[in-house]
């Protein structure tokens, strides 16, 4: 064999793998995990989120095409978000957008998907923005929302006497619609919102300045209107200047299982929260928690994290369904598909995605136990009632979403 | 009157106590911060972190050996300044030749390790850190309920910001350490061993930082971002009071609380600003800081 030919043989044997590395491409699926990985919002999403969305591949197993998982951190951050977006679909062909928590980064997101036509799967935002005014044509939004939350936890707290309320507002996107919502609820049954303080977000570690504010204007209720660690820290600190103790009762608008496990028993107990999925709410969600623990370092998952599961593998069964070529050339399409289809999974069971791209399933409101009434690590809920399906969520109509008139 | 400027009168004062208690925070990290400054030339970002590692180290005393909360306040900024030594002697004191940015990045970036490893280790959502049955309960002041532990924090803090005061303007370790400031190599020619001191001073401003964490364990919940955060508004307070000013960073620490305080009733979305409007109308008005001498 001369020089020349072997040359040529060679660079014959270095295309194959791009030849092969093209067609492989068009025969995956990207999904882009797009989430907090360093800050407070981390642990009710983060890397457990990925993991379980990995879950839903394993689960789904093979059929016929590749999966493949991106994970960014958005540092809750709308710019840094919307970039990674962008990025992720211009250059690196992602089809579908997962969790996008912190509902100011989700909007930013849910306009970037609708302009370039690729599906986003939201878990972990909370704004009903997302099903509402800002709806989409390729979005589904899955786990909660703040309609839900507020109907739920606040109905409760409405229902057990507390008509008036003063609000502790984290100051953006989301703890705005979260306060609009509970107070629509607070006032339909009657009572009063008094005043509400908007908190900086992040970056507040001391409340105690609000719920002094909030004790001062003889509410009967506080309604904390954020997550994560603002939530926990206002709990902990209401517990010590003593303000439940003087019967003001705390309303946890959005309490994660995370958040119950980083207070400890001793300071959550009896409070009040709602979940779409609990880990020990039946056999079907034990079995799932049984298979994605291993990967969760010690934690059960989270409503939010479960949503990522149960979103990626009814997408998978999506594009199995419509094929993977249509289901990469449009997002619309995808998720129509995936309105069209019922859900069926183990953590939230059977249900449906309605033409507004919310995923529809029942709610449940818990308590938190006792120490005494935990007998095992995670051990931490009791169900207190179950909203359905059809009433969990806001009405179709009044939700003001422009696919709805169409 | 029992109104100012639309105000309650009572819910006015209890703002104030609150913001005088986020105040000694502020004055404990940036008493440390001003010490480090005053001797190394470094801007020590790693302060957060420290901070942090502190109430971490506090939880683990707790939880893993069954070290009660009045030991740790000892033993925490013991454990945590020996680990600032091993730092200044392996990495920082490599730096001082340079330009001060190095070992801002330096520090910098050895605190976002500090926290990823912390993070990775513990989650982000915190843990939780119960009071000291001693110190558990509250004061009912009339115009606000007052949780002993608060005040606890107040005294001690300021207790400690005092004494630190005292070593260095009083006494003759004080004497040296200011002398070394100003000329190192001629305070070395009298005999005395400068680098030791340089590198105690880093280990005793490391010590004050974690000591800020345990104090902050009880209230704050202990999570790995619980330095970053406060570290931002007390590199502000440090520059606001003049940098590597003792007395100027204990003022302003204490001034700032009350005005961040006073901001969450009249304006609350304002109360994470408040701090640089100022910052930047001192550095304005004062470019060495309020307390500091111009160069």
């Amino acid at each position: 064999m001369d020089r020349r030919s072997l040359i040529a043989g060679a660079a014959i044997l270095g295309a194959v793998p791009l030849v092969r590395a093209r067609a492989q491409a068009a025969n995956t699926i990207k999904i882009g995990v797009l989430n907090d990985q360093s800050g407070t919002y981390r642990d009710i999403s983060g890397p457990n989120a990925v993991a379980c969305a990995r879950q839903a591949v394993a689960d789904f197993g093979p059929r016929g095409f590749n999966v493949e998982i991106l994970v960014a951190d958005h540092q809750n951050r709308p710019d840094v978000g919307a970039n990674i977006a962008r990025q992720w679909i211009d250059r690196d062909g992602v089809d579908m957008l997962l969790d996008v928590t912190t509902s100011s980064v989700a909007l930013a997101v849910n306009d970037i998907c609708r302009e370039k036509n690729k599906v986003h799967i939201n878990s972990t935002a909370a704004t009903s923005d997302l099903t509402g005014a800002r709806c989409a044509p390729t979005t589904v939004h899955w786990t909660y929302d703040t309609y839900m939350l507020a109907k739920s936890t606040g109905g409760a707290m409405v229902r057990a006497g507390g008509d008036s309320w003063f609000f502790i507002t984290a100051d953006y996107a989301f703890g705005h619609a979260l306060e609009r919502d509970t107070g629509n609820f607070v006032r339909e049954a009657g009572g009063r919102v008094l005043n509400a303080v908007r908190t900086p977000f992040p970056g507040t570690t001391d409340f105690s300045a609000f719920l002094v504010q909030a004790q001062a204007s003889r509410c009967k209720v506080i309604g904390l209107a954020n997550a994560g660690s603002d939530t926990t820290n206002c709990i902990k600190q209401a517990a010590e200047f003593g303000i439940t103790r003087r019967g003001v009762k705390l309303a946890a608008l959005l309490m994660l299982i995370p958040d119950v496990h980083a207070l400890g028993l001793a300071t959550a107990q009896g409070l009040v929260c709602s979940e779409t999925f609990y880990w020990d709410l039946n056999d079907r969600t034990r079995a799932f928690t049984a298979r994605v623990a291993p990967q969760l370092g010690g934690a059960k998952p989270a409503s939010t994290q479960a949503g990522c599961y149960a979103g990626v593998l009814h997408y998978l069964k999506a594009v199995q369904d419509m094929g993977v070529a249509q289901a990469k050339a449009s997002g619309v399409e995808a998720v129509n598909r995936m309105k069209a289809m019922p859900t069926e999974d183990d953590c939230f069971g059977a249900g449906s995605i309605r033409a507004d791209g919310r995923k529809i399933h029942p709610a449940h409101l818990f308590e938190v136990k006792t120490p005494a009434e935990s007998r095992a690590p995670w051990d931490y809920y009791k169900l207190l009632q179950t909203t359905p399906a059809e009433e969990a969520f806001r009405p179709l109509a009044a939700g003001g979403c422009p696919l709805i008139r169409a | 009157m029992d109104e100012l400027f639309g105000i309650p009168l009572p819910l006015l004062f209890g703002q104030l106590l609150l913001g005088l208690i986020n105040g000694a925070f502020y004055a404990m990290l940036s008493l440390g911060l001003a010490v480090i400054f005053g001797l190394l030339n470094v801007i020590n970002f790693t302060h957060g972190a420290q901070f942090m590692m502190g109430a971490f180290a506090a939880w683990m005393l707790l939880n893993w050996f069954g070290v009660n909360y009045w030991f740790a306040l000892i033993l925490v900024p013991i454990i945590i300044g020996a680990t600032g030594i091993v730092l200044e002697k392996l990495m920082i004191s490599r730096l001082y030749k340079l330009d001060h940015l190095y070992g801002l990045l330096l520090t910098f970036g050895i605190g976002l390790v500090i926290e990823g490893v912390f993070r990775n280790e513990f989650g982000s959502s915190g843990l939780p850190y119960r009071i000291p049955p001693e110190l558990s309960g509250a004061w009912d002041l009339g115009f606000m309920f007052m949780p002993v532990y608060r005040g606890w924090v107040v005294v001690f803090a300021a207790a400690v910001c005092l004494a630190t005061w005292l070593v260095i303007e009083k006494t003759r370790l004080g004497a040296n350490l200011r002398a070394a400031t100003e000329n190192p190599a001629l305070v070395q020619a009298f005999g005395i061993n400068v680098p030791r001191m340089v590198t105690l001073t880093y280990g005793a401003g490391v010590a004050l930082a974690a000591l800020g964490g345990v104090l902050a364990a009880p209230i704050y919940s202990v999570n790995p971002q619980m330095g970053s955060n406060l570290i931002i508004v007390v590199f502000a307070v440090v520059v606001i009071g003049g940098m590597g000013s003792i007395l100027g960073s204990v003022i302003t620490g204490f001034g700032l609380g009350i005005i961040e305080g006073l901001t969450k009733v009249f304006y609350p979305e304002a109360s994470a600003t408040v701090i640089f409007v100022i910052m930047i109308i001192v550095l304005l008005a004062r470019p060495a800081g309020l307390f500091g001498r111009t160069a």
